[in-house]
Protein backbone atom coordinates (compact mmCIF):
# COMPACT_ATOMS: atom_id res chain seq x y z
CA UNK A 1 0.00 0.00 0.00
CA UNK A 2 1.47 3.44 -1.23
CA UNK A 3 2.27 5.80 1.60
CA UNK A 4 -0.57 8.28 -0.08
CA UNK A 5 -3.23 5.21 0.81
CA UNK A 6 -2.18 4.69 3.99
CA UNK A 7 -2.46 8.58 5.15
CA UNK A 8 -5.45 8.37 4.04
CA UNK A 9 -6.78 5.19 5.47
CA UNK A 10 -5.85 6.78 9.13
CA UNK A 11 -7.52 9.80 8.61
CA UNK A 12 -10.47 8.13 7.74
CA UNK A 13 -10.05 5.64 10.74
CA UNK A 14 -8.87 8.49 13.37
CA UNK A 15 -12.31 10.37 11.82
CA UNK A 16 -14.65 7.68 12.19
CA UNK A 17 -13.65 7.28 16.05
CA UNK A 18 -13.92 10.62 16.73
CA UNK A 19 -17.38 10.67 14.58
CA UNK A 20 -18.97 8.16 17.28
CA UNK A 21 -17.29 10.29 20.05
CA UNK A 22 -19.59 13.62 18.84
CA UNK A 23 -22.93 10.65 17.67
CA UNK A 24 -23.09 9.79 21.10
CA UNK A 25 -24.37 13.03 22.62
CA UNK A 26 -25.97 13.73 19.34
CA UNK A 27 -28.07 10.41 19.32
CA UNK A 28 -29.26 12.22 23.17
CA UNK A 29 -30.25 15.48 21.75
CA UNK A 30 -26.90 17.28 22.60
CA UNK A 31 -24.63 19.57 20.56
CA UNK A 32 -21.44 18.72 21.94
CA UNK A 33 -19.26 21.38 20.36
CA UNK A 34 -16.39 20.90 22.74
CA UNK A 35 -15.64 17.35 21.26
CA UNK A 36 -12.12 18.22 20.20
CA UNK A 37 -11.41 19.24 23.73
CA UNK A 38 -11.93 15.97 25.04
CA UNK A 39 -9.87 14.55 21.84
CA UNK A 40 -7.15 16.55 23.32
CA UNK A 41 -7.68 15.59 27.06
CA UNK A 42 -7.06 11.72 25.44
CA UNK A 43 -4.53 12.25 23.54
CA UNK A 44 -2.28 14.29 25.90
CA UNK A 45 -2.90 11.70 28.71
CA UNK A 46 -2.34 8.76 26.47
CA UNK A 47 1.19 10.39 25.51
CA UNK A 48 2.16 11.45 28.64
CA UNK A 49 1.67 7.80 30.06
CA UNK A 50 3.26 6.68 27.13
CA UNK A 51 6.21 8.56 27.22
CA UNK A 52 6.47 9.36 30.63
CA UNK A 53 5.31 6.08 32.65
CA UNK A 54 6.46 3.76 30.11
CA UNK A 55 2.94 2.53 29.96
CA UNK A 56 2.44 0.52 26.58
CA UNK A 57 0.46 2.15 23.91
CA UNK A 58 -2.68 -0.04 23.62
CA UNK A 59 -2.89 0.17 27.39
CA UNK A 60 -2.43 4.30 27.47
CA UNK A 61 -4.67 5.03 24.69
CA UNK A 62 -7.88 3.72 26.41
CA UNK A 63 -6.76 5.18 29.79
CA UNK A 64 -6.31 8.58 27.49
CA UNK A 65 -10.21 8.47 26.62
CA UNK A 66 -10.92 6.86 30.51
CA UNK A 67 -8.93 10.55 31.55
CA UNK A 68 -11.58 12.39 29.00
CA UNK A 69 -14.68 10.47 30.36
CA UNK A 70 -13.93 11.58 33.72
CA UNK A 71 -13.71 15.05 33.06
CA UNK A 72 -16.56 15.25 31.19
CA UNK A 73 -18.26 13.13 34.03
CA UNK A 74 -17.24 16.66 36.08
CA UNK A 75 -18.65 18.79 33.77
CA UNK A 76 -21.41 17.08 32.35
CA UNK A 77 -23.70 18.06 35.37
CA UNK A 78 -23.39 22.47 34.94
CA UNK A 79 -23.02 21.98 31.26
CA UNK A 80 -25.96 19.67 30.66
CA UNK A 81 -27.98 22.24 32.17
CA UNK A 82 -27.96 24.42 29.18
CA UNK A 83 -30.21 23.56 26.15
CA UNK A 84 -29.64 23.94 22.47
CA UNK A 85 -27.65 26.99 21.20
CA UNK A 86 -26.67 28.03 25.05
CA UNK A 87 -25.37 24.32 25.27
CA UNK A 88 -23.39 24.53 21.60
CA UNK A 89 -21.76 27.57 23.64
CA UNK A 90 -21.19 26.17 26.79
CA UNK A 91 -19.17 22.91 25.15
CA UNK A 92 -17.41 25.44 22.89
CA UNK A 93 -16.11 27.42 25.57
CA UNK A 94 -15.30 24.16 27.43
CA UNK A 95 -13.24 22.97 24.30
CA UNK A 96 -11.28 26.22 23.96
CA UNK A 97 -11.18 26.44 27.90
CA UNK A 98 -8.85 22.75 27.33
CA UNK A 99 -7.16 24.34 24.69
CA UNK A 100 -5.95 27.26 26.46
CA UNK A 101 -5.07 25.28 29.33
CA UNK A 102 -2.91 22.97 27.73
CA UNK A 103 -1.50 25.67 26.00
CA UNK A 104 -0.30 26.71 28.67
CA UNK A 105 0.50 23.58 30.62
CA UNK A 106 4.50 23.46 30.81
CA UNK A 107 4.57 19.02 31.87
CA UNK A 108 3.38 18.73 27.81
CA UNK A 109 5.47 20.93 25.95
CA UNK A 110 2.95 23.86 26.54
CA UNK A 111 2.64 25.77 23.00
CA UNK A 112 5.70 23.93 21.48
CA UNK A 113 3.62 20.93 21.82
CA UNK A 114 4.72 17.51 22.70
CA UNK A 115 6.44 14.66 21.21
CA UNK A 116 5.23 10.98 21.55
CA UNK A 117 8.06 8.64 21.05
CA UNK A 118 5.52 5.12 20.52
CA UNK A 119 4.53 4.89 17.51
CA UNK A 120 1.08 3.00 16.21
CA UNK A 121 0.09 2.37 12.25
CA UNK A 122 -2.72 1.51 10.01
CA UNK A 123 -3.84 -1.79 11.30
CA UNK A 124 -3.65 -0.96 15.21
CA UNK A 125 -5.87 2.26 14.32
CA UNK A 126 -8.20 0.40 11.93
CA UNK A 127 -8.62 -2.02 14.67
CA UNK A 128 -9.63 0.91 17.30
CA UNK A 129 -12.34 1.95 14.66
CA UNK A 130 -13.80 -1.19 14.07
CA UNK A 131 -13.71 -2.14 17.76
CA UNK A 132 -15.52 1.50 18.39
CA UNK A 133 -17.51 1.38 15.35
CA UNK A 134 -18.98 -2.29 16.75
CA UNK A 135 -19.15 -1.04 20.87
CA UNK A 136 -21.20 1.45 19.48
CA UNK A 137 -23.93 -0.87 17.38
CA UNK A 138 -23.98 -3.32 20.04
CA UNK A 139 -24.64 -0.53 22.47
CA UNK A 140 -27.12 0.67 20.47
CA UNK A 141 -28.93 -2.79 19.95
CA UNK A 142 -29.05 -2.61 23.52
CA UNK A 143 -32.77 -0.99 25.49
CA UNK A 144 -30.15 1.67 25.69
CA UNK A 145 -30.42 2.48 22.31
CA UNK A 146 -34.16 2.87 22.30
CA UNK A 147 -34.03 4.65 25.60
CA UNK A 148 -30.89 7.61 23.89
CA UNK A 149 -33.33 8.26 21.01
CA UNK A 150 -36.79 8.34 23.21
CA UNK A 151 -34.66 10.82 25.21
CA UNK A 152 -33.60 12.63 21.93
CA UNK A 153 -37.04 12.46 21.02
CA UNK A 154 -39.44 13.77 23.56
CA UNK A 155 -37.58 14.53 27.31
CA UNK A 156 -41.04 14.80 28.88
CA UNK A 157 -42.54 11.82 28.01
CA UNK A 158 -39.09 9.65 28.24
CA UNK A 159 -39.15 11.20 32.24
CA UNK A 160 -42.71 9.66 32.38
CA UNK A 161 -42.22 6.52 31.08
CA UNK A 162 -39.61 6.65 33.86
CA UNK A 163 -36.55 6.76 32.39
CA UNK A 164 -33.86 8.82 33.86
CA UNK A 165 -33.16 11.63 31.40
CA UNK A 166 -30.34 13.20 32.88
CA UNK A 167 -28.19 10.07 33.72
CA UNK A 168 -29.01 9.05 29.49
CA UNK A 169 -27.76 12.28 28.89
CA UNK A 170 -24.88 12.33 31.00
CA UNK A 171 -23.99 8.57 30.36
CA UNK A 172 -23.92 9.81 26.30
CA UNK A 173 -22.14 12.99 26.97
CA UNK A 174 -19.27 10.84 29.03
CA UNK A 175 -19.41 7.66 26.51
CA UNK A 176 -18.87 9.95 23.59
CA UNK A 177 -16.12 11.84 25.50
CA UNK A 178 -13.95 8.33 26.08
CA UNK A 179 -14.46 7.84 22.47
CA UNK A 180 -13.36 11.45 21.13
CA UNK A 181 -10.04 10.79 23.81
CA UNK A 182 -9.22 7.38 22.17
CA UNK A 183 -9.03 9.26 18.99
CA UNK A 184 -6.87 11.67 20.41
CA UNK A 185 -4.67 9.05 21.55
CA UNK A 186 -4.50 7.30 18.29
CA UNK A 187 -3.90 10.79 16.77
CA UNK A 188 -0.97 11.31 18.86
CA UNK A 189 0.89 8.12 18.68
CA UNK A 190 0.41 7.59 14.38
CA UNK A 191 2.56 11.12 13.88
CA UNK A 192 4.22 10.97 17.35
CA UNK A 193 3.58 14.48 18.01
CA UNK A 194 0.72 16.31 19.63
CA UNK A 195 -0.44 20.42 19.91
CA UNK A 196 -2.63 21.53 21.01
CA UNK A 197 -3.51 23.97 18.17
CA UNK A 198 -4.88 21.18 16.51
CA UNK A 199 -7.63 20.80 18.55
CA UNK A 200 -10.05 23.80 17.83
CA UNK A 201 -13.31 24.52 17.25
CA UNK A 202 -12.85 24.31 13.73
CA UNK A 203 -11.84 20.18 14.30
CA UNK A 204 -15.10 19.99 16.35
CA UNK A 205 -16.94 21.51 14.17
CA UNK A 206 -15.89 19.46 11.07
CA UNK A 207 -16.88 15.95 13.64
CA UNK A 208 -20.23 17.19 14.33
CA UNK A 209 -20.58 17.78 10.59
CA UNK A 210 -19.15 14.47 10.15
CA UNK A 211 -22.41 12.80 12.16
CA UNK A 212 -24.48 15.37 10.90
CA UNK A 213 -23.89 14.47 7.23
CA UNK A 214 -24.39 10.69 7.59
CA UNK A 215 -27.53 11.32 10.19
CA UNK A 216 -27.92 11.40 13.70
CA UNK A 217 -30.30 8.54 14.00
CA UNK A 218 -28.44 5.55 13.10
CA UNK A 219 -25.64 4.22 14.39
CA UNK A 220 -24.46 3.59 10.73
CA UNK A 221 -24.75 7.82 10.23
CA UNK A 222 -21.11 8.89 11.48
CA UNK A 223 -19.12 6.14 9.96
CA UNK A 224 -20.67 7.47 6.42
CA UNK A 225 -20.26 11.22 7.56
CA UNK A 226 -16.88 10.28 8.11
CA UNK A 227 -16.25 8.39 5.27
CA UNK A 228 -17.54 10.81 2.78
CA UNK A 229 -16.00 14.00 4.31
CA UNK A 230 -12.29 12.18 4.65
CA UNK A 231 -12.10 10.80 1.28
CA UNK A 232 -14.30 12.70 -1.54
CA UNK A 233 -11.75 15.52 -1.16
CA UNK A 234 -9.24 13.31 -1.96
CA UNK A 235 -11.16 11.60 -4.99
CA UNK A 236 -11.43 15.05 -6.02
CA UNK A 237 -7.87 16.18 -6.31
CA UNK A 238 -8.15 15.46 -9.91
CA UNK A 239 -10.02 18.88 -9.72
CA UNK A 240 -6.98 21.07 -8.64
CA UNK A 241 -8.19 24.33 -7.11
CA UNK A 242 -11.52 23.22 -7.85
CA UNK A 243 -11.68 20.34 -5.83
CA UNK A 244 -12.81 22.39 -2.40
CA UNK A 245 -15.55 24.19 -4.38
CA UNK A 246 -17.42 20.65 -5.87
CA UNK A 247 -16.59 19.26 -2.32
CA UNK A 248 -19.25 22.15 -0.48
CA UNK A 249 -21.50 21.92 -4.03
CA UNK A 250 -21.60 18.18 -3.14
CA UNK A 251 -22.10 18.85 0.56
CA UNK A 252 -25.19 21.22 -0.23
CA UNK A 253 -26.76 19.12 -2.38
CA UNK A 254 -26.47 16.20 -0.45
CA UNK A 255 -28.05 18.02 3.31
CA UNK A 256 -31.06 19.64 0.66
CA UNK A 257 -31.62 16.32 -0.59
CA UNK A 258 -31.40 14.62 2.55
CA UNK A 259 -31.70 17.06 5.77
CA UNK A 260 -31.67 14.54 8.18
CA UNK A 261 -28.29 13.47 6.97
CA UNK A 262 -27.48 10.20 4.03
CA UNK A 263 -28.76 7.55 6.85
CA UNK A 264 -31.94 7.61 8.51
CA UNK A 265 -34.03 5.39 10.96
CA UNK A 266 -36.53 5.17 7.91
CA UNK A 267 -33.74 4.66 5.30
CA UNK A 268 -32.70 1.56 7.68
CA UNK A 269 -36.02 0.23 8.44
CA UNK A 270 -36.88 -0.07 4.51
CA UNK A 271 -33.46 -1.60 3.86
CA UNK A 272 -33.61 -4.44 6.99
CA UNK A 273 -37.65 -4.97 6.00
CA UNK A 274 -36.63 -5.39 2.54
CA UNK A 275 -33.62 -7.69 3.59
CA UNK A 276 -35.82 -9.53 5.53
CA UNK A 277 -38.86 -9.63 2.72
CA UNK A 278 -35.93 -11.07 0.83
CA UNK A 279 -34.78 -14.18 2.97
CA UNK A 280 -38.50 -14.86 3.70
CA UNK A 281 -38.96 -15.13 0.19
CA UNK A 282 -35.74 -16.78 -0.12
CA UNK A 283 -37.16 -19.59 1.90
CA UNK A 284 -40.87 -19.44 0.78
CA UNK A 285 -39.57 -20.48 -2.83
CA UNK A 286 -38.52 -24.39 -2.18
CA UNK A 287 -42.11 -24.48 -0.42
CA UNK B 1 -64.30 -5.86 43.33
CA UNK B 2 -62.86 -3.68 46.01
CA UNK B 3 -65.06 -0.49 46.51
CA UNK B 4 -61.83 0.90 48.22
CA UNK B 5 -60.21 4.09 46.39
CA UNK B 6 -57.02 3.36 44.60
CA UNK B 7 -56.44 6.95 43.65
CA UNK B 8 -57.66 10.05 46.67
CA UNK B 9 -57.17 13.86 45.48
CA UNK B 10 -57.32 15.57 48.79
CA UNK B 11 -57.77 19.24 48.11
CA UNK B 12 -55.29 19.40 45.51
CA UNK B 13 -54.69 23.33 44.13
CA UNK B 14 -52.55 24.49 41.30
CA UNK B 15 -52.20 27.85 40.27
CA UNK B 16 -49.79 29.33 37.27
CA UNK B 17 -49.28 33.13 38.58
CA UNK B 18 -52.78 34.63 39.41
CA UNK B 19 -54.26 31.92 37.50
CA UNK B 20 -56.07 29.56 39.26
CA UNK B 21 -55.79 26.10 37.25
CA UNK B 22 -57.28 23.40 39.56
CA UNK B 23 -58.55 25.19 43.49
CA UNK B 24 -59.65 22.76 46.69
CA UNK B 25 -60.63 19.41 44.17
CA UNK B 26 -61.03 16.56 45.71
CA UNK B 27 -62.12 13.59 44.69
CA UNK B 28 -61.43 9.49 44.66
CA UNK B 29 -60.89 6.79 42.29
CA UNK B 30 -62.28 3.22 43.15
CA UNK B 31 -59.86 0.35 42.65
CA UNK B 32 -61.24 -1.56 39.04
CA UNK B 33 -63.48 1.11 38.10
CA UNK B 34 -63.29 3.48 35.37
CA UNK B 35 -63.89 6.70 36.08
CA UNK B 36 -64.50 10.18 33.63
CA UNK B 37 -62.86 13.21 33.78
CA UNK B 38 -64.93 15.66 31.97
CA UNK B 39 -65.36 19.21 31.47
CA UNK B 40 -65.54 22.32 28.87
CA UNK B 41 -62.17 23.23 27.21
CA UNK B 42 -60.07 24.65 29.91
CA UNK B 43 -61.92 23.59 33.00
CA UNK B 44 -58.50 21.97 34.13
CA UNK B 45 -58.65 18.27 33.21
CA UNK B 46 -55.24 17.39 31.87
CA UNK B 47 -54.10 19.92 34.47
CA UNK B 48 -55.35 17.33 36.83
CA UNK B 49 -53.50 14.85 35.23
CA UNK B 50 -49.97 16.46 34.88
CA UNK B 51 -50.42 16.66 38.94
CA UNK B 52 -51.51 13.03 39.63
CA UNK B 53 -48.28 12.14 37.35
CA UNK B 54 -45.87 15.12 38.36
CA UNK B 55 -45.82 17.24 35.70
CA UNK B 56 -46.16 19.99 37.80
CA UNK B 57 -45.89 19.87 41.33
CA UNK B 58 -49.10 20.62 43.74
CA UNK B 59 -49.19 24.23 45.41
CA UNK B 60 -51.36 22.50 48.13
CA UNK B 61 -53.35 19.28 48.85
CA UNK B 62 -52.39 15.52 48.90
CA UNK B 63 -52.56 12.94 46.06
CA UNK B 64 -52.51 9.21 47.74
CA UNK B 65 -52.12 6.55 45.66
CA UNK B 66 -53.49 3.08 47.76
CA UNK B 67 -53.05 5.34 50.53
CA UNK B 68 -49.62 6.60 50.10
CA UNK B 69 -48.57 9.88 49.70
CA UNK B 70 -47.25 10.36 45.89
CA UNK B 71 -47.34 13.99 46.26
CA UNK B 72 -43.95 14.80 46.29
CA UNK B 73 -42.77 11.75 44.37
CA UNK B 74 -40.71 13.07 41.13
CA UNK B 75 -42.23 12.76 37.57
CA UNK B 76 -40.16 10.43 36.74
CA UNK B 77 -40.58 7.84 39.96
CA UNK B 78 -44.22 8.06 39.74
CA UNK B 79 -44.98 5.27 36.84
CA UNK B 80 -42.98 2.82 38.86
CA UNK B 81 -45.69 3.10 41.56
CA UNK B 82 -48.21 1.98 38.80
CA UNK B 83 -49.70 5.53 37.09
CA UNK B 84 -48.99 5.37 33.18
CA UNK B 85 -50.71 7.60 31.21
CA UNK B 86 -51.52 8.35 26.96
CA UNK B 87 -51.23 12.53 25.98
CA UNK B 88 -54.03 14.75 24.51
CA UNK B 89 -52.06 15.13 21.53
CA UNK B 90 -50.42 12.17 20.08
CA UNK B 91 -46.66 12.06 21.52
CA UNK B 92 -44.92 8.85 20.31
CA UNK B 93 -41.22 9.04 19.52
CA UNK B 94 -40.94 10.27 16.25
CA UNK B 95 -37.53 7.91 15.65
CA UNK B 96 -38.69 4.98 16.75
CA UNK B 97 -39.91 2.40 15.49
CA UNK B 98 -43.74 1.28 16.37
CA UNK B 99 -42.42 -1.83 18.31
CA UNK B 100 -39.81 0.25 19.93
CA UNK B 101 -41.95 2.48 21.11
CA UNK B 102 -43.80 0.39 22.83
CA UNK B 103 -40.88 -1.32 24.47
CA UNK B 104 -39.91 2.35 26.00
CA UNK B 105 -43.14 1.69 28.10
CA UNK B 106 -41.14 -1.31 29.51
CA UNK B 107 -38.09 0.48 30.92
CA UNK B 108 -39.56 0.97 34.53
CA UNK B 109 -39.74 -2.94 34.79
CA UNK B 110 -36.39 -3.54 33.36
CA UNK B 111 -34.15 -3.54 36.16
CA UNK B 112 -31.78 -0.68 36.21
CA UNK B 113 -28.15 -0.56 34.59
CA UNK B 114 -28.18 -3.82 33.76
CA UNK B 115 -31.60 -4.08 32.39
CA UNK B 116 -30.26 -0.93 30.21
CA UNK B 117 -27.58 -3.33 28.83
CA UNK B 118 -30.27 -5.94 27.56
CA UNK B 119 -29.73 -6.38 23.84
CA UNK B 120 -33.57 -5.66 22.60
CA UNK B 121 -32.56 -5.23 19.47
CA UNK B 122 -29.85 -7.64 18.33
CA UNK B 123 -31.72 -10.81 18.70
CA UNK B 124 -35.63 -10.69 17.11
CA UNK B 125 -36.93 -13.27 20.12
CA UNK B 126 -35.94 -12.01 23.32
CA UNK B 127 -38.88 -11.56 25.92
CA UNK B 128 -39.03 -8.09 25.32
CA UNK B 129 -39.70 -7.75 21.85
CA UNK B 130 -42.14 -10.49 22.17
CA UNK B 131 -43.74 -9.58 25.05
CA UNK B 132 -44.24 -5.88 22.50
CA UNK B 133 -45.03 -8.12 19.71
CA UNK B 134 -47.84 -9.55 21.72
CA UNK B 135 -49.50 -6.38 23.03
CA UNK B 136 -49.45 -4.78 19.88
CA UNK B 137 -51.07 -8.06 18.70
CA UNK B 138 -53.55 -8.03 21.11
CA UNK B 139 -54.41 -4.20 20.02
CA UNK B 140 -54.46 -5.74 16.41
CA UNK B 141 -51.12 -3.87 15.21
CA UNK B 142 -49.63 -6.78 14.35
CA UNK B 143 -49.17 -5.22 10.93
CA UNK B 144 -47.71 -2.41 11.74
CA UNK B 145 -44.79 -3.49 14.23
CA UNK B 146 -41.75 -2.04 12.31
CA UNK B 147 -43.62 0.97 11.04
CA UNK B 148 -42.32 4.61 11.38
CA UNK B 149 -45.14 6.67 13.14
CA UNK B 150 -45.46 9.46 12.25
CA UNK B 151 -46.70 7.81 8.74
CA UNK B 152 -49.36 5.78 10.17
CA UNK B 153 -52.97 6.46 10.75
CA UNK B 154 -54.02 8.75 13.41
CA UNK B 155 -55.96 5.64 15.16
CA UNK B 156 -53.17 3.59 14.61
CA UNK B 157 -50.86 6.04 16.28
CA UNK B 158 -53.35 6.19 19.32
CA UNK B 159 -53.62 2.60 20.04
CA UNK B 160 -49.88 2.43 19.87
CA UNK B 161 -49.70 5.17 23.04
CA UNK B 162 -52.20 3.34 24.42
CA UNK B 163 -50.20 0.00 24.37
CA UNK B 164 -46.78 1.87 25.42
CA UNK B 165 -48.85 2.95 28.30
CA UNK B 166 -49.97 -0.81 29.22
CA UNK B 167 -46.04 -2.58 28.78
CA UNK B 168 -45.32 -0.42 32.13
CA UNK B 169 -47.77 -2.72 33.67
CA UNK B 170 -49.92 0.02 35.33
CA UNK B 171 -52.50 -0.20 38.32
CA UNK B 172 -53.70 3.26 37.53
CA UNK B 173 -53.90 4.54 33.34
CA UNK B 174 -54.79 8.06 33.06
CA UNK B 175 -56.48 8.15 29.09
CA UNK B 176 -56.31 11.82 28.25
CA UNK B 177 -58.86 12.27 24.81
CA UNK B 178 -58.67 8.72 23.73
CA UNK B 179 -61.67 8.46 21.65
CA UNK B 180 -60.49 12.56 20.06
CA UNK B 181 -60.45 12.15 16.05
CA UNK B 182 -61.73 8.39 15.74
CA UNK B 183 -64.39 8.00 13.55
CA UNK B 184 -67.51 5.98 15.67
CA UNK B 185 -66.39 2.33 14.47
CA UNK B 186 -62.65 2.91 15.77
CA UNK B 187 -64.58 4.70 18.67
CA UNK B 188 -66.59 1.79 19.64
CA UNK B 189 -63.63 -0.64 18.85
CA UNK B 190 -61.44 1.42 21.87
CA UNK B 191 -64.28 1.18 24.08
CA UNK B 192 -64.31 -2.68 23.42
CA UNK B 193 -60.50 -2.51 23.64
CA UNK B 194 -60.59 -1.06 26.54
CA UNK B 195 -63.31 -3.06 28.37
CA UNK B 196 -60.99 -5.96 27.61
CA UNK B 197 -58.23 -4.66 28.92
CA UNK B 198 -59.70 -3.85 31.94
CA UNK B 199 -61.01 -6.82 32.77
CA UNK B 200 -57.74 -8.84 31.63
CA UNK B 201 -55.40 -6.95 33.52
CA UNK B 202 -57.09 -5.35 36.63
CA UNK B 203 -56.69 -2.07 35.35
CA UNK B 204 -58.57 1.13 37.15
CA UNK B 205 -58.61 3.92 34.42
CA UNK B 206 -59.66 7.50 34.61
CA UNK B 207 -60.35 8.99 31.73
CA UNK B 208 -60.55 12.69 30.35
CA UNK B 209 -63.51 12.53 27.07
CA UNK B 210 -65.80 14.84 25.77
CA UNK B 211 -68.09 11.81 23.91
CA UNK B 212 -70.73 11.39 26.18
CA UNK B 213 -71.65 8.37 24.58
CA UNK B 214 -68.61 6.78 25.34
CA UNK B 215 -68.13 8.00 28.74
CA UNK B 216 -71.92 6.67 29.38
CA UNK B 217 -70.72 3.37 27.76
CA UNK B 218 -67.44 2.87 29.45
CA UNK B 219 -67.33 4.77 33.00
CA UNK B 220 -69.30 3.72 36.35
CA UNK B 221 -68.30 7.39 37.97
CA UNK B 222 -68.29 11.08 36.11
CA UNK B 223 -66.22 13.81 37.83
CA UNK B 224 -67.48 16.95 36.39
CA UNK B 225 -64.69 19.77 36.32
CA UNK B 226 -65.76 23.67 35.42
CA UNK B 227 -62.60 26.55 35.98
CA UNK B 228 -60.40 24.01 38.11
CA UNK B 229 -63.29 23.34 40.44
CA UNK B 230 -65.93 20.16 40.91
CA UNK B 231 -69.18 20.82 40.19
CA UNK B 232 -70.87 17.29 40.11
CA UNK B 233 -69.81 13.55 40.74
CA UNK B 234 -71.57 10.40 40.55
CA UNK B 235 -73.23 7.98 38.04
CA UNK B 236 -72.87 9.11 33.65
CA UNK B 237 -76.68 9.10 33.47
CA UNK B 238 -77.41 11.29 36.58
CA UNK B 239 -74.90 14.14 36.04
CA UNK B 240 -75.71 14.10 33.06
CA UNK B 241 -79.48 15.33 34.24
CA UNK B 242 -77.31 17.52 36.91
CA UNK B 243 -78.50 21.56 35.96
CA UNK B 244 -75.35 22.76 36.54
CA UNK B 245 -73.67 20.21 34.41
CA UNK B 246 -75.76 20.80 31.68
CA UNK B 247 -75.24 24.60 31.91
CA UNK B 248 -71.61 24.73 32.39
CA UNK B 249 -70.79 21.59 29.83
CA UNK B 250 -73.59 21.38 27.58
CA UNK B 251 -74.46 24.80 27.11
CA UNK B 252 -78.21 24.81 28.50
CA UNK B 253 -79.18 28.33 30.34
CA UNK B 254 -80.82 26.79 33.53
CA UNK B 255 -79.66 29.68 35.85
CA UNK B 256 -78.69 27.75 38.54
CA UNK B 257 -74.49 28.48 38.17
CA UNK B 258 -74.58 31.51 39.55
CA UNK B 259 -76.03 30.14 42.65
CA UNK B 260 -74.37 27.04 43.10
CA UNK B 261 -70.88 28.91 42.38
CA UNK B 262 -71.76 31.54 45.21
CA UNK B 263 -73.13 28.64 47.69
Amino acid sequence: MSGYAEGVLVLLAINVVLAYGAFLPVAAGQLNLGVAGFAAIGGYASAYLSARTATPVLVAIPLGGIAAGVVALAVAVPVLRTRGIYLALATFALGELVRATILNLEVVGGAAGYPVPAYIGLPVIAGFAVAVVVLVGLLFATRFGIAITAVHDDERVADLMGLDVRAFQIAAFVFGSVIAGIGGGLYAHHFNYIEAQYFNISMSISIVLYVLFGGTQSVVGPLLGATVFTLLPELLRASAQWRYVLFAAIVIVAMVVRPQGLVTAALVRRLLGLAQDFSLRGRERPA
Amino acid sequence: MSAAPILVLDNVSKHFGGLRVVEDLSFSVRRNSCTGLIGPNGAGKTTVFNLITGVYPIDSGRILLDDADISRVPSRRRIHHGIARNFQNIRLMPHLSAIENVMVGQHCRNGGLFGNLQPVALFPHNRWREEARAALAEAGLEDYERGVVRSLPYGVQKRIELVRALMAKPRLLLLDEPAAGLNSAETGALRELLAKICQQHGLTLLVIEHDMHFVGALCDEVVVLNFGRKIAEGRPDAVREDALVKEAYFGLDTGLAETRYVN
